[in-house]
């Protein structure tokens, strides 16, 4: 977490009252910041209000949506899109997107956490030679290998499975995730090390009783920032699958637009469902979120 | 093992899981994508050896030149309008009160849609005949507003929904960042009568500089991945005139299946995503192998 510093004073010394009397800078008055702060409001209004055409426009009708134009209120709002857009196969893309989801994250945490374990504590060249294999892999855009990607998966006969998603998606998680984690672990003192190998202890118990326990926070963050990349892939499923058995959410939702033509209320429905859970989850642990995803960026 | 300095530390075996999983599928499929490039592939059937051929058509693929000058100008203007909006609202959002806190909450919703979702939202509000855009358009001087129907508008309003989904990112980033500047040197700043404008070219900017750099960084990565958007957005058009390089990687492939064309168009986006990579790790000095982040 990051040190409760106390809030920055807002106030300082005028002009005027500093060459009347020097003073340290305490409580005296400052101008609020207009200048940031309408940017920011106006930031704000330029996102809200798109979010409120989004959640407006899934509880009217389409006759209305049609008639009355977008900005109008809707006139007796009810929950009918929903109703259609869960009778279609949503709830079975949302399944499916689940399973990817939960499957790359499991991989992701059980291939970090030895890799970080022993970039930080192995002396290996290999380990440093694997190491910056996988920096070099860090902006590589996944555009570059969906056709080499596609011919492995038709030739491992896995195209148009879930697990065809599932792995590439975990790869390419991976590099980010291993600097996330080492260094969590590098944080930790060198003494305890130490004074665990000094009582004897082999590489498995110093990372079942000291690394594990003290880089919480780094597993925590690399969770949901491959979990969020997992949930809101695109490009994997675009080109690995194809059915509608193996469809993914983020597939699914552009098949509604085509499916339900100008229907937009029933398309922002859709839409607003495939963020609810994420949403739910964000309001729940909204400061691990947010540190998750800027993680590893910091300074 | 037999030193004490190597009791209890962990082997190399310990990393060969990770390794071997990154390599298998990810770094075999970039050796393959350089091979493949010299091949020719409808995506049925096996490739076969066409030596040069799909670097000559690069060559003198218009659409090419035209996709990479299309790549360049979204890569810039996002890059340079992201940043005048992240920046600002960012150190603003760091001072700490309940009600910007409670305002930066909506920020960030958008960092939670997927890329499809805020594809279709968007496409929804900027309908020439329903959506939004029929409202604010004659407002901006786009009468029909058609605004991406028009090859001359299309880049620049597809510019402005990346911006929707990927500022309140870097406002993230500069609000962390900017927690982390040390009261003290805006105490010294105020004593010596520093106004908030002298303030913030004196002190903030030159303290987030090596965050202006990473975030600089991230976001020209990213246009390299803005894709999802586009091709659900325009699919390119009108004409090709949003058709940015992935894109039109992507149709080549899996659209026309020229899978070994796609390939080539791969490789040029991998060499731009290595030369990256590598500004990333010499400026952030991740290979360096110091800790980024204490205590998160």
């Amino acid at each position: 977490m990051t040190t409760t510093m106390t809030g920055r004073p807002s106030v300082t010394a005028t002009e005027a009252t500093r060459i009347a009397r020097p003073r340290r800078t305490r409580r005296s008055w400052r101008m609020p910041n207009f200048l940031g702060g309408f940017g920011a409001l106006l930031w704000l209004v330029f996102v809200g209000f798109p979010l409120y055409l989004l959640l407006s426009t899934s509880l009217r009708d389409e006759g209305s949506y049609l008639t009355d134009g977008p900005m109008s209120l809707p006139r007796d709002p009810g929950l009918e899109n929903y109703r259609l857009v869960l009778d279609s196969d949503f709830l079975h893309y949302m399944a499916n997107t689940a399973i990817v989801t939960v499957a790359s994250v499991a991989i992701v945490e059980v291939l970090t956490v030895p890799a970080a374990y022993a970039i930080v504590r192995s002396r290996s060249r290999l380990v440093r030679f694997g190491f910056s294999t996988m920096l070099a892999g860090l902006a590589i855009p996944a555009q570059a290998v969906i056709v080499p990607l596609y011919l492995m998966a038709t030739r491992l006969h896995v195209y148009d499975t879930l697990l065809a998603i599932i792995l590439p998606t975990a790869a390419f998680a991976l590099p980010l995730s291993i600097i996330v984690l080492t260094s969590t672990m590098r944080d930790i003192p060198g003494e305890l090390y130490e004074a665990m190998s000094i009582d004897g202890a082999s590489p498995a118990r110093v990372l079942r009783e000291l690394v594990l326990p003290l880089s919480r926070p780094g597993m925590v963050t690399i969770g949901i920032y491959s979990a969020l990349g997992a949930w809101n892939g695109f490009l994997f499923p675009l080109v690995l699958t194809q059915s509608s058995s193996s469809k993914v959410l983020t597939l699914g939702l552009w098949d509604f637009q085509t499916q339900y033509g100008t229907d937009v209320p029933a398309t922002t429905a859709a839409v607003t469902l495939s963020l609810l859970p994420v949403l739910v989850l964000y309001l729940l642990g909204r400061r691990h979120l947010l540190n998750g995803l800027t993680a590893g960026f910091g300074k | 093992m037999s030193s004490t300095r190597e009791a209890g530390r962990p082997g190399a075996i310990w990393a060969v899981p990770a390794l071997l999983f990154f390599t298998l599928f990810a770094v075999v499929p970039m050796v393959l994508v350089v091979l493949l490039a010299f091949t020719s592939w409808s995506g049925l059937g096996s490739p076969h050896f066409t030596g040069m051929d799909n670097w000559t058509r690069l060559l003198h693929d218009h659409t090419f030149r035209e996709s990479l000058r299309l790549s360049a100008i979204l890569t810039v203007v996002s890059w340079i309008g992201q940043t005048l909006v992240a920046l600002p609202i960012g150190v603003w959002v760091a001072g700490r009160t309940r009600t910007r806190a409670v305002l930066s909450a909506i920020f960030f919703v958008p960092l939670l849609m997927s890329s499809s979702a805020i594809a279709l939202l968007w496409g929804t509000l900027l309908d020439p005949n329903f959506g939004l855009a029929h409202v604010v358009g004659p407002w901006l001087g786009v009468d029909d507003g058609n605004f991406i129907g028009r090859p001359s508008l299309v880049l620049y309003t597809l510019i402005v929904v990346i911006s929707w989904q990927f500022v309140p990112f870097h406002v993230l980033l500069y609000q962390a960042a900017t927690r982390q500047i040390p009261e003290s040197l805006f105490e010294a700043a105020r004593i010596d009568g520093a106004g908030r404008v002298r303030e913030f070219f004196s002190i903030t900017v030159p303290q987030l500089r090596n965050t202006i750099i990473t975030s600089s960084v991230l976001m020209i990565v990213g246009s390299l991945t803005y894709f999802d958007v586009i091709l659900i957005l325009t699919n390119g058009g009108p004409g090709t005139s949003s058709r940015i390089l992935p894109l039109h990687m992507y149709l080549e492939g899996f659209s026309s299946f020229n899978m070994g064309y796609a390939s080539a168009l791969a490789v040029v986006l991998l060499v731009i995503g290595t030369v990256v990579s590598l500004l990333i790790t010499r400026v952030t000095g991740y290979s360096k192998m110091t800790s980024q982040r204490e205590g998160l």
